[in-house]
C-alpha cells in the first residue's frame, strides 16, 4: 500500500473521489506521521485525532450518500495558529494565550470546514508572527525537515515544516512580511501571499493590519491554489476585504502548467536582489530558473525598483506601530493570561505584570519600537516617513508591472541557518525578509516555489514571483509552469528529495496549549 | 545617533503597560539603539510632496446597515475567556490605587 502522506492534496481529492480511499484512511495516516515525527519537528502546538477522525468519518459518511462538501472534502489541513478555531486552543504561538479558546471561528477556517476540509491541528509560529524563524514561539521552535539542526522560517515555520515533512498535504498560514513565503523558500515548499484584501482576515489574531494577509502553503502549486479557491474572495466581517469576482486560481495552475503557457511572458528581474547579500547557492538556482523560463519562451528583462532599499526601514516601522496598537487589547481582562501580584494591585499594575509575564523578548521589542515610533514628536519623522516610502515604493512597482508580466526575485537571501544563530541580533534576522516585505507595503501578492538545493549546503532554494494587485491567477500560471518544468528535471516535487531526518531528536521545550 | 536612553525605555515601557526588569531595559536599550539608527533612515528618503500610504489598496465608506446580526456573541461566550468575570461582567482588581 503507497502513503499516504506522500499525495498531493489534489491526488488524494481525486482517490477519495474514486473511492480508492477514505478520509478517515487518510487523516489517520497524516495523524500517525504526526505521531512519529512531530516530536522531533515540532510543527504542531496542538492536536486533537480525535476530533480529526471525527471530521474525517463526517467526510466519508458524505460522500457515502453522494453529497460530498467540494471537491477537497475530507482531505486533511494544518491551521496556522495565529487563526481562530473554535474546537482547538489558538495562542498565536504566545504565553498570554496559553489554552485560550476562541468563541468564533476565523473565517478561512469556516469556509475550510464548509468545504469539508478535516483539520489536523494548529502549527507553531514565532509569537504574533514576529520572526523569521519560529524560534520566537513562546512553545519551542520547529525544526527543518531538510536538517533538524536548521530554522524552518518564520513565523509560519510550523505550517511550512508540516507540509514538508509530510505531516499535511496543506496548511493555512498569514503573511505580514514574508512569514508564508519565506518559510517556504527555506523548506522547499509553496507559499503564496494573496492580494491585500482578497482572503479575510477576521479571525487572524492581527498583527500589523495593513500588511497581514492569509494564504496557503503547500508542496505543489496546484494545492496551493486549490486552497485559495476555498479561502478567497469577499468577506462581510473584514472591512477592508475586497469584493472582486476572482477567477478559478486552480484552473489558473492547470492551465499554466501546460507547455507553452510561458511563451511571450515577460519576466522582470529585480536588480536590487543580488549582490554580496545573496548566498551563491541561491543565485544559482534563481538563475537557472529564469534560463528555464527564457528557454520556454518567457521574455527576461532587467528592471529596477530603487526605493526598496529603504523596504525593511519602512517596515520596522509600520509594523510596530500597528503591532503595539493591535497587542494593546492583551489587557488581562477580557482574554488570556492574567498575572497574579501581591496585595492585589490596580488594574494598571496587573495589566503591566500580566504583559510582562505573558509576552517574549521579540514582542516586547516590537512593541516599545513601535510605541516610540507613534510618539508625539517622531509620528512625523518615523511612521509618517515610512508611510511615504511606502507610495515610492508602490510607485516603483507600477512602473515596472507597466513593462513586464510578473517580476522575479530570490525569496531571501540565504538558506535555512542554525537554531540560535540570528536569535541575539534582530537586524540580521530582519534583513532577511529584504525581498518579501514590498509584496506586503504595497498590497501585491506574492509566490515562492522551490527552485533547487543550494550546491554548497544541500538545502533548499525557492524563486518568488510578484504580480500587480488582484492578478493573483497571473502567479499560479507562471509559478505552474516553471514547476512543471522543474519538477520534470524533479521527477516530482522537491520535497521528494528531502533527507530522511532523525526522529530521535527530542524537542527542547513542551508542547503548549494543548 | 538615536536618542534612545535608559530612561526613554523605561518611558516607553509604562505607556505600552510592559513593566521591564532592569535587565531587560539594558538589554533593549542597546537594541533599541541600533534599530532605531536603521528605520530612522526612512526620513531622509521622501520628500514634502509624496503623499502618506496608510492602506495598499483604499476602500472608502465600508458601511453596514445598522442592524444586530445573528453572528453576535452572546454574553457568555464573550465572557468565556476571561481570567474573571461575575456571568454578566468582566471583573478586575481595583481601578485606583491608595495614592489615588
Amino acid at each position: 500500500m503507497t502513503d499516504l502522506t506522500r499525495h498531493t492534496a489534489a491526488e488524494l481529492a481525486a482517490q477519495l473521489a474514486d473511492g480508492s480511499t477514505t478520509s478517515v484512511a487518510v487523516t489517520q495516516a497524516h495523524l500517525d506521521r504526526i505521531a512519529a515525527v512531530d516530536g522531533t519537528i515540532h510543527a504542531f502546538l496542538h492536536v486533537n485525532p480525535q476530533l480529526s477522525l471525527d471530521a474525517a468519518a463526517a467526510s466519508d459518511t458524505r460522500r457515502a450518500a453522494g453529497k460530498p462538501l467540494s471537491d477537497l472534502d475530507g482531505v486533511p489541513l494544518a491551521i496556522k495558529d495565529v487563526l481562530v478555531t473554535t474546537d482547538m486552543p489558538s495562542t498565536s504561538g504566545s504565553k498570554i494565550l496559553e489554552g485560550w479558546m476562541s468563541p468564533y471561528d476565523a473565517t478561512v477556517v469556516t469556509r475550510a470546514r464548509e468545504a469539508g476540509l478535516v483539520p489536523l491541528g494548529k502549527t507553531n509560529m514565532d509569537e504574533f508572527a514576529m520572526g523569521s524563524s519560529t524560534e520566537h514561539s513562546a512553545y519551542g521552535p520547529t525544526r527543518n525537515p531538510w536538517d533538524t539542526d536548521r530554522i524552518p522560517g518564520g513565523s509560519g515555520g510550523g505550517s511550512a515544516a508540516a507540509v514538508a515533512a509530510f505531516e499535511a498535504p496543506f496548511a493555512l498560514g498569514s503573511d505580514t512580511g514574508g512569514s508564508i513565503r519565506q518559510p517556504a523558500h527555506i523548506t522547499g515548499t509553496v507559499g503564496m501571499k494573496p492580494t491585500y484584501g482578497s482572503v479575510s482576515r477576521y479571525g487572524a489574531i492581527a498583527l500589523a493590519s495593513s500588511l497581514d494577509q492569509v494564504g496557503p502553503c503547500s508542496r505543489t502549486v496546484l494545492d496551493a491554489a486549490l486552497l485559495h479557491d476555498v479561502i478567497g474572495g469577499y468577506d462581510r466581517h473584514d472591512s477592508t476585504s475586497l469584493k472582486d469576482a476572482w477567477p478559478s486560481f486552480a484552473e489558473a495552475a492547470r492551465k499554466g502548467a501546460q507547455p507553452g503557457s510561458l511563451k511571450g511572458l515577460k519576466v522582470g528581474v529585480v536588480s536590487q536582489y543580488s549582490g554580496d547579500a545573496f548566498q551563491a547557492g541561491v543565485m544559482t538556482r534563481f538563475r537557472e530558473s529564469l534560463d528555464l523560463l527564457a528557454a520556454a519562451g518567457a521574455e527576461i528583462v532587467d528592471v529596477s525598483l530603487p526605493s526598496v532599499e529603504h523596504a525593511v526601514a519602512a517596515y520596522y516601522l509600520i509594523l510596530p506601530a500597528e503591532a503595539s496598537s493591535n497587542l494593546a487589547k492583551f489587557d488581562s481582562v477580557r482574554f488570556g493570561m492574567r498575572a497574579t501580584i501581591v496585595g492585589g494591585g490596580t488594574v494598571e499594575q496587573v495589566m503591566s505584570a500580566t504583559r510582562e509575564a505573558g509576552f517574549g523578548p521579540e514582542v516586547k521589542r516590537r512593541i516599545i519600537l513601535g510605541t516610540y515610533a507613534l510618539s508625539a514628536g517622531y509620528y512625523d519623522a518615523y511612521y509618517g516617513s515610512a508611510q511615504k516610502v511606502r507610495t515610492l515604493i508602490q510607485r516603483d512597482f507600477d512602473q515596472a508591472f507597466a513593462s513586464v508580466d510578473v517580476l522575479a526575485t530570490p525569496t531571501a537571501p540565504t538558506t535555512a541557518w542554525k537554531l540560535g544563530e540570528k536569535l541575539d541580533d534582530p537586524l540580521a534576522m530582519y534583513a532577511q525578509d529584504i525581498a518579501t516585505i514590498p509584496a506586503n507595503l504595497a498590497g501585491i501578492p506574492g509566490i515562492s516555489i522551490p527552485s533547487g538545493i543550494a550546491p554548497e549546503d544541500g538545502l533548499p532554494v525557492g524563486i518568488q514571483f510578484l504580480a500587480p494587485a488582484r492578478h493573483d491567477a497571473k502567479l499560479y500560471s507562471v509559478a505552474a509552469g516553471l514547476e512543471s518544468l522543474l519538477h520534470a528535471q524533479w521527477g516530482g516535487p522537491l520535497t521528494s528529495q528531502a533527507p530522511d531526518f532523525d526522529t530521535a531528536v527530542p524537542t527542547q521545550s513542551t508542547r503548549g496549549g494543548a | 545617533m538615536s536618542d534612545i536612553s535608559e530612561d526613554r525605555v523605561r518611558h516607553l515601557a509604562g505607556l505600552a503597560r510592559i513593566d521591564l526588569t532592569n535587565d531587560e531595559v539594558t538589554h533593549l536599550t542597546a537594541e533599541l539603539s541600533k534599530i532605531v539608527d536603521v528605520v530612522a533612515t526612512v526620513s531622509a528618503v521622501a520628500s514634502d510632496d509624496v503623499p502618506a500610504t496608510s492602506h495598499p489598496i483604499p476602500l472608502t465608506n465600508v458601511y453596514r446597515e445598522d442592524v444586530v446580526t445573528d453572528d453576535v456573541l452572546t454574553t457568555e461566550q464573550a465572557l468565556a475567556g476571561a481570567p474573571e468575570h461575575d456571568g454578566q461582567r468582566f471583573k478586575v482588581s481595583a481601578i485606583l490605587g491608595e495614592e489615588q
